[in-house]
């Protein structure tokens, strides 16, 4: 295979990259790029700081209380954990689907325009709403009923609702939080479908528990472990193949055949 | 030869008697308070149907008690309630908001939370007498319809921000995250995410605390004085009387007539209360269902 030595245009640079929540430190000194349309998985064990670190992509961990971030992560050619930055502007850039599906209790239609209406958007929303939702591939089951309540639909319809919620507002990078993990198969490999088609457009990061998963939908992987004081490293990032065949750690090797978990 | 179950065992009578004794007693309890609450009703309507005329409804108090009526006290209650929605709503539902989604944790908000809790809990003649000085004697608004709005405004608002704090708290976090994760601000995710599901709780609450308003009549003994009065309020700065003083001065009168009277006026007082929980109950299923379906 050639993927390892395909050269893609970085989006996300993070640059010794620490998270302290209080003084408990989470992640120490993670340094990594995220290339541009390509699908990059997180794994590693609970507690390992992946959903952490996919947090500070969007500055989401802003919101907790004495969470302390050190280092850089450059988007764009700018840091956007610099003072002059405000995190609103960054959220309608990169996207964010949570773990479990978390529509809003409003209508079908109501909950794809609410990133619109947030972002101040003039123009013809019902266009942009369909768009979204052809996207998100829901438009076919929902086209009839997008005046009904989001939560008349299945859970994974709902998961892709969130999709379609997130790509409406046209965010450059999407943040994908074990987006599977409260849903059944079948409606899992929808949403896998729909990451693969998705990387055409969009640059996707995805933690995820399912190592199976994180085989099947991303071109990278990144290897987290938390050593002594719980703290999350960054112990490996390459071409997913080849974490998955011949990890260079020893760690990684014992994480991926199942050897602890 | 023995089976596998002992059919007649002893220890399971036994516990099927402990939980026929108990939920005998739950229902015994039931059965007092329902008891308790219709001989109430039973004995007022009783008492006091044949009272409630126009004549109870439309006259001003009097001497006689074939022409007295509530009409003064009736809108003094009205024009008290209108106003005092309009000064506790704003101020208990900003309240709640900013203690829920902008204070920041520290001593300082936990000392006002405890007591948020302990004044809902205050008996209503302080507020009366605290009004009484502040109110009516230190900003000289004598003993006006404002004055009166103010105290009872006072008394209410620590129900009202406790069931509002309550609506907001019990909006999921993932709302939150989800409004804050498509580049809203904390006003917006405060307004479009976190109110619109609030709202049915908030709007509980807000009729809740204006229905115990409604019926106090010991901070307004305060406030008004218990004076005879013949005219219905214009201004907020007129003089006023309110039901619950009424009735209570009809009861305390010698003669049985007003006895009667006094029974007329609670069923009309109880009327007005009634239909504002019922309100409050439409309202909150009315909205409730879109967000739990």
């Amino acid at each position: 295979m050639t993927i390892e030595n395909k050269i893609n245009k970085v989006s996300l640079k993070v640059k010794d990259l620490s998270v302290y929540y209080g003084a408990f430190k989470a992640l120490e000194e993670i340094s990594m790029d995220i290339e541009e349309n390509q699908v990059t998985a997180l794994i590693g064990p609970s507690g390992c700081g992946k959903s952490t670190l996919l947090r500070c992509f969007n500055r989401m961990n802003d919101l907790f209380p004495n969470t302390k971030i050190e280092g850089q992560i450059i988007y764009d050619d700018i840091d956007i954990y610099s003072q002059a930055i405000d995190p609103v502007l960054i959220r309608s850039k990169i996207g964010m689907v949570f773990q479990k599906p978390n529509p809003f209790p409003k209508s079908i239609y109501d909950n794809v325009a609410f990133g619109l209406k947030i972002n101040g958007f003039v123009g013809n929303y019902d266009e942009e709403v369909e768009r979204a939702l052809i996207q998100s591939a829901l438009w076919e089951e929902v086209k009839d009923r997008l005046n009904d309540n989001a939560f008349s639909l299945s859970g994974g319809q709902q998961q892709r609702l969130c999709m379609a919620r997130a790509l409406a507002i046209r965010p450059d990078v999407i943040l994908l939080d074990e987006p599977t993990s409260a849903l059944d198969p079948i409606a899992t490999v929808k949403i896998e479908d729909l990451i693969n088609v998705l990387k055409k457009d969009y640059t996707i990061i995805i933690v995820t528990h399912n190592m199976q998963q994180a085989a099947r939908v991303s071109d990278k992987t990144a290897f987290l472990l938390s050593g002594e004081n719980r703290c999350g490293k960054l112990i490996e990032m390459d071409a997913t193949e080849k974490i998955f065949t011949t990890p260079f750690k020893k760690e990684t090797e014992d994480y991926i055949t199942g050897r602890f978990s | 030869m023995s089976t596998k179950i002992d059919i007649n065992s002893s220890s399971l009578s036994r516990r099927k008697l402990i939980g026929f004794l108990f939920i005998s007693f739950c229902l015994l309890g039931v059965l007092v308070a329902f008891m308790g609450l219709m001989s109430l009703l039973v004995q007022v309507i009783i008492q006091g149907y044949e009272w409630v005329t126009p004549n109870l409804i439309f006259n001003y108090p009097s001497r006689h008690p074939e022409q007295a009526g509530l009409w003064a006290a009736l809108i003094g209650t009205l024009y008290m309630m209108g106003l005092t929605a309009l000064i506790t709503v704003p101020v208990g539902v900003g309240a709640a908001i900013y203690l829920e989604e902008y204070a920041p944790k520290n001593w300082f908000t936990s000392f006002v939370e405890i007591n948020t809790s302990n004044l809902a809990g205050v008996p209503s003649i302080v507020y009366g007498l605290l009004g009484l000085s502040i109110f009516v004697y230190f900003l000289k608004l004598e003993r006006s319809i404002l004055a009166g709005s103010l105290t009872m405004s006072l008394l209410i608002l620590p129900v009202l921000i406790l069931t509002s704090r309550e609506a907001i708290k019990s909006v999921p976090k993932a709302h939150r995250e989800a409004a804050f994760a498509l580049g809203g601000d904390r006003w917006q995710v405060v307004r479009m995410a976190v109110l619109p599901t609030a709202f049915p709780g908030i709007l509980t609450g807000i009729i809740l605390a204006l229905s115990r308003a409604i019926g106090e009549a010991a901070p307004m003994v305060a406030i008004t004085a218990l004076v005879y009065i013949t005219f219905v309020p214009v201004t907020p700065m007129d003089r006023f009387t309110v039901m619950p003083i009424q009735i209570f001065n009809w009861v305390s009168r010698p003669q049985d007539e007003f006895r009667g009277l006094a029974a007329g006026g609670i069923i009309i007082l109880l009327i007005l209360l009634l239909s504002m929980n019922s309100i409050a109950v439409i309202l909150r299923n009315k909205y409730q269902v879109r967000s739990e379906e």
